[in-house]
């Protein structure tokens, strides 16, 4: 038995959201692999829940009419792994996704959830601040949307706002489109660990694969949310394609992230594994762009 | 002021190893509680009941699932199978389970159930996996006693045999 005092189950958005205002303490559960842990663990004892998990309209990743990607919250992380579109368009959130826990837990867990605990951790987190995800919010005023770079406060604090759910997450076209990317998850064990670095990288080439026309590269666990090095990407745009491009891009992410000591690994640790995480993520993003380095 | 509880009860309906089923449970049962507690699946383990060590993984609509961090109230309309649904009608092994016994992939048992039944939707996907991938698909369980080789071994002789093609020499 779980220690809770109320489960509320939401039968569709509307009701989750009337439910959120009714209750305004409960906390959200979608698949549970976070919430239900904490509450076993006595940190939520005696909490009132209100379960989405029920939501099969918050599942599915589709293509809106401008050629956005739409991610619904809820959709689990094999799901968006074995998901064609994302495989088409952003295969690097598929790969990042298929890393997260082992596969039970990538059956349950949902992206939704990866995003609203807020922890910087995640594995989904780098890759969609590196694609300027946009984090969609319905509440009782409607759907609001909000850039991931401000949906992110602090550790463990998100931008949802009283009676909101988070009830997608969308990839605008002009992040993914002709850009590639690659995710390295950087921790002690392949499976059941929690990353001591995540590195996500995305590049667009030009037409003739000479030249970076866009770089980005975000990090988990190099602040307390995830982050994106600005530094670097600034450094990358317009250069040719080199070695030595790769090499300077990865040493400029040190001028804009800020990991701490932690058990888990030191910050002298964290600054190295990041600019080497950096430029392979780098040369394996060009590589997938067609760029020959 | 000492707040009291309402104990909140709910009936659910789902199909149990092919069978159609419901039972009125406490909303804070997790699925380990009711599979184990109302309908005596007992190959459904309590092991660390946080979702790492995957003794207690079942299939619901055919992907695994650890029941521990799973609401029972969850299971609604779902299709829910356990090692116990895997047996014949004269209780016979299924090739899986035989594979397990053959191959030694057995000591103390606890994390046995859980193992074949992620072992089950990898044989069900018919696809054909490399020892590599073998090794992530089924990296959701602890096992403490025969270590995983014998494990992988069964899982992989059984996926050549389903498929037909005899096993590569290790």
């Amino acid at each position: 038995m779980y220690d809770m005092k109320a489960l509320y189950q939401a039968k569709s958005v509307a009701d989750a959201v009337s439910l959120r205002t009714a209750h305004p303490e409960a906390q959200i559960i979608a698949g549970g692999s976070d919430v239900l842990v904490q509450m076993r663990e006595g940190k939520r004892a005696g909490a009132e829940l209100i379960s989405i998990y029920g939501l099969d309209e918050l599942r599915g990743v589709s293509l809106e009419e401008d050629g956005t990607l739409r991610i619904g919250s809820l959709t689990s992380f094999s799901h968006i792994t074995r998901d064609p579109l994302i495989q088409k368009y952003m295969n690097v959130l598929g790969e990042a996704v298929d890393q997260v826990g082992g596969p039970q837990i990538r059956n349950i867990g949902t992206i939704g959830g990866n995003t609203c605990n807020g922890v910087t951790s995640a594995d989904s987190a780098s890759t969609l601040m590196a694609y300027d995800a946009i984090v969609e919010l319905t509440g009782p005023d409607g759907v609001r949307r909000t850039p991931i770079r401000e949906f992110y406060i602090r550790a463990g604090q998100v931008d949802i706002r009283p009676g909101e759910i988070q009830t997608a997450i969308l990839i605008p076209k002009e992040s993914y489109e002709n850009t590639f990317g690659h995710y390295i998850k950087y921790a002690m064990r392949s499976a059941m660990d929690i990353a001591t670095l995540g590195t996500s990288v995305n590049v667009r080439l030009s037409a003739d694969k000479q030249t970076v026309e866009r770089a980005r590269v975000a990090f988990g666990v190099a602040g307390p949310v995830p982050l994106r090095a600005e530094t670097a990407e600034t450094l990358a745009a317009g250069q040719p394609v080199s070695m030595d491009l790769a090499d300077r891009f990865a040493r400029a992410v040190k001028e804009d992230i800020h990991p701490r000591d932690s058990w888990r690994a030191a910050k002298d640790f964290r600054m190295h594994i990041a600019v080497e995480s950096a430029r392979r993520a780098f040369v394996e993003a060009v590589k997938l762009a067609g760029g020959d380095l | 002021m000492a707040e009291k509880h309402v104990m909140q009860y709910q009936t659910v309906h789902f199909n149990l190893n092919g069978k159609d089923v419901e039972r009125t449970v406490d909303v804070r049962a997790s699925l380990t509680d009711m599979l184990r507690n109302d309908f005596r699946m007992t190959s459904v383990k309590k092991g660390c009941e946080v979702g790492e060590c995957g003794a207690c993984n079942v299939l619901i609509d055919g992907e695994a699932f650890n029941s521990c961090i799973y609401l029972a109230v969850w299971a609604e309309g779902k299709h829910i199978r356990t090692l116990e649904g895997l047996l014949g009608p004269n209780g016979e092994l299924s090739d899986i389970q035989q594979a397990f016994a053959e191959e030694a992939a057995i000591q103390c048992g606890f994390c046995t159930p859980g193992f074949i039944l992620t072992a089950v939707e990898i044989l069900e996907s018919g696809k054909e996996y490399t020892d590599a991938e073998l090794r992530k698909l089924l990296s959701g369980h602890l096992c403490r006693c025969t270590g995983y080789e014998n494990i992988l071994r069964a899982v992989k002789k059984t996926m050549y045999r389903r498929l037909g093609k005899p096993m590569p020499e290790a």
